[in-house]
């Protein structure tokens, strides 16, 4: 009797245990199906763009949805310089307040710092925007564009740059507010690497005689490289792919300018300024190749960025 | 000047732009605080929350876009949180050095990655396209499709933290394993998950890039998942981009009460983890 019934017991278990290991892999396999479902989908829809432009709609810069000439060349010129701002602006500002959470700050001040800077993670990009576009894009068109155009005016490289009436909002704008919003992931990669520094390496370096700085500098940088450089393309696959933000203060003009000052366009920008109203197979497919196009370079950009931070996870 | 006053003065140039780089990306945090109080809190009346969103020049209310926003954001959370439970089981219980284990995690990585539009072009793609109209069901499935990949992550990580002695000593004791992971694993890791459950949703009640190919928008109450739903981001957008002043006025509003219910909701994230951490 009581043989019979621990059997019964082990078989239902045996059961369960399957039926669990089932549905867990079945989940992880989901997981994995929707990937490919996203790339198979965009691939789909984008197929008539590229049949009908092949690889000349990644250098055209022509977009014109009334003779269905379709080129990608505008938004992703205006996806990478707002991006390359961003991390010019960001990567200094990232380190710096990684630099001042693990080195500097007193004990007490370590936690509401570093949830602060988290928090700014977790402001909704769309608020980015509207504060960029109300706020900081004519705050920016008074005081700081004039100044930067007066202190470039006299460099001929850097003039065409510059140029252009101070509207507040166009690339540089954009890439500005894309800069503040990579702050936090930069930095929570950065503070992640440095923590895993030996103590005794620094302590050396210290007992040595040297700075801070120096520290910092020779001896945790070198150490945490990959690590770092890693944060940076986490970074980097975020500013590339954000849309809401740089769609209120780009000033969503489809064409390339060599002046920052001026709108411009990015992928994302463009996909949500036009998706809904794209008119004919054509239009619709190209911006579905537009979109394949930013999943394929984020997609490149987070490959590197796992295989660095990757190689130094297994250093810990 | 001597070589020691030249190492000085690099020392304490470089520690004061680390200070400033840490004032201004905090000052660019309180800028954008104030802004949302000093536009949104004049105009948040009772009548925000209980009046539909109103036509162009008069009165109104957010009520249909909160409801909406709720139900978007319950619905992505209930499809996505137990896919991604049990995707982050996998990968911690059973997948452990298996390649489809390593494919997922990093497959996963990529879902988390992607520009969340272009998680809105394919629902748009693969729902509203064969339906033939926006749907709350489209904008549920986008939002799912975001909350998966951080259950996913936060799970499997919080998973890991758990012990293998605990698993063993229960296993010891004869539970089989689904029993192990179901009452000792799932109940040491609990806050860890749940963290991971309250950031996901702090995520999604803020994305507006994937909810405009797919829930659209409503101008009224509506209740029907296969149609066009109201929700904030979406108004917010519509709103802020409009010229009629009214509308602006309750953009900002929108953008309050979102705002500082997803920091409300990362503060209590954070306090679920702090000190209970599960045992490493």
């Amino acid at each position: 009797m009581m043989d019979t019934s621990t059997t019964t017991h082990l078989k239902r278990d045996r059961v369960r245990d399957s039926l669990f290991r089932g549905a867990t892999r079945l989940s992880a396999a989901t997981v994995f199906g929707l990937v490919m479902a996203i790339v198979i989908a965009l691939a789909f829809g984008a197929s008539l763009a590229f049949q009908k432009f092949g690889a000349g709609f990644l250098v055209s810069s022509e977009w014109n949805p009334v003779t269905e000439q379709f080129g990608a060349a505008a938004p992703i010129y205006g996806t990478l310089v707002t991006s390359a701002i961003a991390m010019l602006i960001g990567i200094p500002l990232s380190f710096g307040v990684a630099l001042f959470i693990t080195e500097l700050s007193p004990v007490w001040l370590k936690r509401p710092i570093g949830t602060a800077v988290e928090l700014l993670a977790a402001i909704p990009s769309i608020i980015y925007g509207m504060w960029g576009l109300f706020i900081f894009a004519p705050w920016f068109a008074d005081n700081l564009q004039p100044w930067i155009q007066d202190k470039t005016g006299s460099l001929p490289g850097l003039r065409a740059l510059f140029q252009g009436p101070p509207m507040g909002i166009g690339m540089f704008t954009a890439g500005l507010i894309l800069a503040i919003m990579v702050i936090p992931y930069i930095t929570a990669v950065i503070r992640d690497v440095f923590t895993i520094v030996p103590t005794e390496l620094r302590e050396s370096a210290y007992g040595l005689g040297a700075t801070t700085w120096e520290v910092v500098w020779h001896v945790i940088l070198p150490y945490t490289r990959i690590g770092v450089v890693g944060g940076i393309m986490l970074g980097l696959g975020r500013a590339l792919g954000e849309t809401m933000a740089v769609t209120f203060v780009i000033g969503n003009a489809q064409r390339i300018s060599s002046s920052l000052f001026m709108p411009g366009n990015t992928i994302s920008s463009a996909l949500a300024n036009e998706f809904t109203e794209a008119v004919g197979d054509t239009y619709t497919s190209s911006l579905l190749a537009l979109g394949l196009i930013l999943f394929m370079i984020t997609f490149v950009v987070l490959a590197i960025a796992r295989l660095l931070l990757g190689r130094i996870g297994g250093r810990i | 000047m001597s070589l020691y006053q030249q190492r000085r003065l690099t020392n304490i140039i470089s520690m004061s732009l680390s200070v400033i780089a840490t004032g201004i990306a905090l000052a660019f945090l309180c800028w954008i605080l104030w802004t949302l109080l000093r536009f949104g809190v004049p105009h948040l009346t009772l009548s925000a929350f209980t009046q539909n969103t109103p036509p162009p020049g008069s009165q109104g209310g957010l009520a249909n876009a909160i409801v909406g926003s709720l139900i978007l954001t319950v619905g992505g959370v209930l499809i996505g949180t137990p896919l991604g439970i049990l995707a982050g089981t996998y990968l911690s219980e059973f997948g452990r050095g298996s390649r489809l284990a390593m494919v997922v995690r990093f497959v996963n990585d990529v879902l988390l990655s992607a520009p969340s539009i272009v998680i809105g072009v394919f629902v748009y793609e693969i729902m509203v396209r064969t339906m033939g109209h926006f749907s709350a069901y489209a904008g549920t499935v986008a939002l799912a499709l975001i909350v998966i990949p951080i259950v996913v992550r936060t799970s499997e990580d919080m998973l890991q933290l758990v012990s293998d002695t605990m698993r063993e000593a229960a296993a010891a004791l004869g539970a089989p394993q689904w029993k192990v992971i179901t009452h000792i694993v799932y109940r040491a890791a609990r806050p860890g998950i749940l963290t991971g459950v309250l950031l996901a949703i702090a995520r999604v009640s803020g994305e507006t890039a994937p909810l405009l190919f797919t829930a659209l928008n409503n101008q009224f109450w509506s209740m029907k998942l296969d149609q066009p739903i109201a929700n904030l981001p979406v108004v917010i957008f519509q709103f802020a981009m409009s010229p009629y002043e009214d509308w602006q006025h309750l953009a900002w509003v929108g953008a309050l009460i979102i705002t500082f219910s997803i920091l409300v909701l990362n503060i209590v994230a954070r306090t679920f983890t702090r000190g209970r951490r599960p045992q490493a």
